[in-house]
């Protein structure tokens, strides 16, 4: 038997470790990340002639739960219809049997990836407003993501921003109107009991939940999103963030469910006052912070004021005899 | 996406694998057992002699005999059938009776018998022998790593052994030349130069190294399948052999 070099065994293993794609309309051309649930692989779609995102399970034994798991995934997101929810393009099996779905290659850069860039505290205050928005979205139609990161959302190149990997979302008892639920293509109703039990961790330890880092599957709702969120906003506030902003984080991760923002909806209104300088449902302003935001909202006013005053001061002095 | 995700609890269970020569080598059934027993000693003779050359720092003689008495003994003794896959992977499990083994002889000092009854195997220590005198082991790689690293290789020759065979049993011989000259050898090679010297299509030659990669790849599973006791430990030695991060 022929002695096999590291080299050779280097490219024996990447060879065997990347995805037969030849039964599909998708060509490999690179790996782009690995996760809990599968890898994630940059392909080219040769009918379309476009690049695509393929997901495929890491694990080359299908026959357990995950693989379900992947399969709800592809179905959640292709059921919401989102700007700022990745859209899923296709859903199928390898020739080894492992499940993949395809969704839309988003260029840009991972949440954490444009902070660090040095992103002003505005910019991105107004992008985890975007994000708050296509998590209550979701919310709305009774999906709940459980895993919120922000390396689970992206900053596409035209600036949009992309909330990703919806693999462990937990599916809620359905609350939206008829009409509203037929725009969903997929909307398994699966009891989270179903999918996850009672004491299976699922998320990642510094933005999850109280309740969910204790496994308490029948506790999560949208607040546990809520929470999540708030870690984010806190992974994103700098040394500059106001104490508004920090009532915001701190009420958005409230230990007790009962204590955080309903829902992300009404943590992004807060945002959007925050943005405004308008008062906050987070923070309660004392007479001098009340003036303060008042002048900083209207600061154009207020110097307009003072040079009024300024000239008239003048006036004054300079038409004495 | 990110690494740090975790899916786990208390819930997580495996079933039993049914083509694991870990879980057959306790049938009571002789012939299964038997077969079971050669499929772990054709799976870890070689990276258990090398293992031992390096880090018992024995003579190849003494390292050919601790190895043939380790198998022996262990098959005798019915160690193979204690293997807990909650507690280890049979890598590691065999890995440290083997260290107890070399141990407990070293201290007996020398009363194993030559050949320790295994001579009907057929093993070929003079090639692992060349082998270590060919590529030296790397200073900074700790035995434990080497055996890992050196069974890696022994599974990956085996697999391209019974990858071989089975393309010339299947009458697909070209499929087998195509890998070897392309995924095998050291040459830099092209599709277009391997389409003339085979007289094939670029395309063909693309088709049928696509083929031959997933047949090698099957191969490669089946045979971590075979040595591997549980789906939970065949996944992760999966992904170890895969190259792909094990958490």
């Amino acid at each position: 038997m022929k002695w096999l070099s590291d080299d050779r065994l280097n490219h024996l293993r990447t060879i065997v470790s990347e995805p037969d794609f030849s039964s599909t309309k998708y060509t490999f051309v690179k790996e782009l990340g690995r996760g809990g649930m599968g890898e994630v692989y940059l392909a080219e779609d040769r009918e379309l002639n476009r690049l695509v995102a393929v997901k495929v399970l890491n694990t080359p034994d299908v026959t357990d739960d995950l693989r379900r798991r992947m399969i709800r995934e592809a179905q959640i997101i292709a059921g919401l219809e989102h700007p700022g929810i990745v859209p899923v393009h296709d859903v199928g099996t390898l020739p080894d049997g492992r499940i993949f779905y395809a969704m839309k290659y988003v260029r840009g850069l991972r949440l954490d990836e444009y902070a660090a860039q040095g992103a002003s505290l505005r910019d991105r205050l107004r992008k985890f407003q975007a994000v708050c928005d296509a998590v209550a979205f979701a919310h709305a139609h009774g999906v709940i993501h459980r895993d919120l990161k922000p390396q689970n959302i992206m900053i596409g190149s035209f600036g949009e921003v992309l909330v990703l990997d919806w693999g462990v979302a937990k599916i809620l008892e359905p609350r939206i109107d008829a009409d509203e639920r037929r725009s969903i293509r997929v909307y398994p109703r699966e009891s989270a009991a179903n999918e996850t039990s009672d004491g299976t961790v699922i998320g990642t330890r510094d933005y999850m939940s109280p309740e969910q880092a204790r496994g308490e599957i029948d506790q999560i709702d949208e607040r546990a999103d809520v929470y999540s969120l708030g870690a984010v906003l806190r992974f994103l506030l700098t040394d500059k963030a106001t104490r508004t902003a920090k009532a915001i984080c701190s009420k958005a991760m409230a230990h007790v469910p009962e204590s955080r923002y309903a829902s992300a909806s009404e943590l992004s209104a807060d945002i959007a006052r925050l943005l405004d300088s308008e008062p906050v449902s987070a923070y309660r302003e004392n007479a001098f912070e009340k003036v303060s935001r008042w002048v900083g909202k209207n600061r154009f006013l207020v110097l307009l004021i003072l040079a009024y005053l300024l000239m008239r001061i003048i006036l004054i002095f300079t038409s004495r005899p | 996406m990110d690494p740090d995700t975790d899916i786990g609890g208390p819930l997580h269970k495996f079933p039993v694998t049914n083509h694991s020569a870990i879980v057959n080598a306790r049938s009571e059934d002789q012939i299964t057992r038997q077969r079971a027993l050669d499929t772990i000693l054709t799976s870890y003779w070689k990276p258990v002699y090398k293992y031992i050359r390096l880090k018992w720092q024995v003579s190849n003689e003494d390292a050919k005999d601790l190895t043939q008495g380790f198998f022996a003994n262990a098959f005798e003794k019915d160690h193979f059938a204690n293997y807990d896959a909650g507690k280890a992977s049979f890598q590691t499990f065999l890995r440290t009776c083997l260290d107890g083994f070399v141990a407990n002889e070293r201290k007996a000092g020398g009363r194993l018998k030559r050949g320790g009854g295994m001579d009907h195997y057929s093993l070929d220590f003079a090639a692992a022998e060349d082998e270590l005198a060919s590529h030296a082991v790397t200073s900074t790689l700790n035995p434990e790593d080497y055996f890992h690293r050196e069974w890696v290789r022994w599974m990956f020759t085996l697999a391209v052994d019974a990858f071989r065979i089975r393309c010339v049993d299947s009458g697909r011989t070209v499929y087998f030349q195509l890998f070897e000259r392309y995924d095998l050898s050291d040459d830099n090679v092209s599709y277009a130069s391997l389409a003339q010297e085979f007289g094939l299509e670029p395309a063909t030659v693309n088709n049928y190294l696509a083929a031959a990669r997933r047949d090698f790849r099957r191969i490669v599973l089946e045979k971590l399948r075979e040595i591997t006791a549980t789906d939970e430990e065949f996944r992760t030695e999966a992904r170890s052999l895969l190259g792909v991060d094990v958490k």
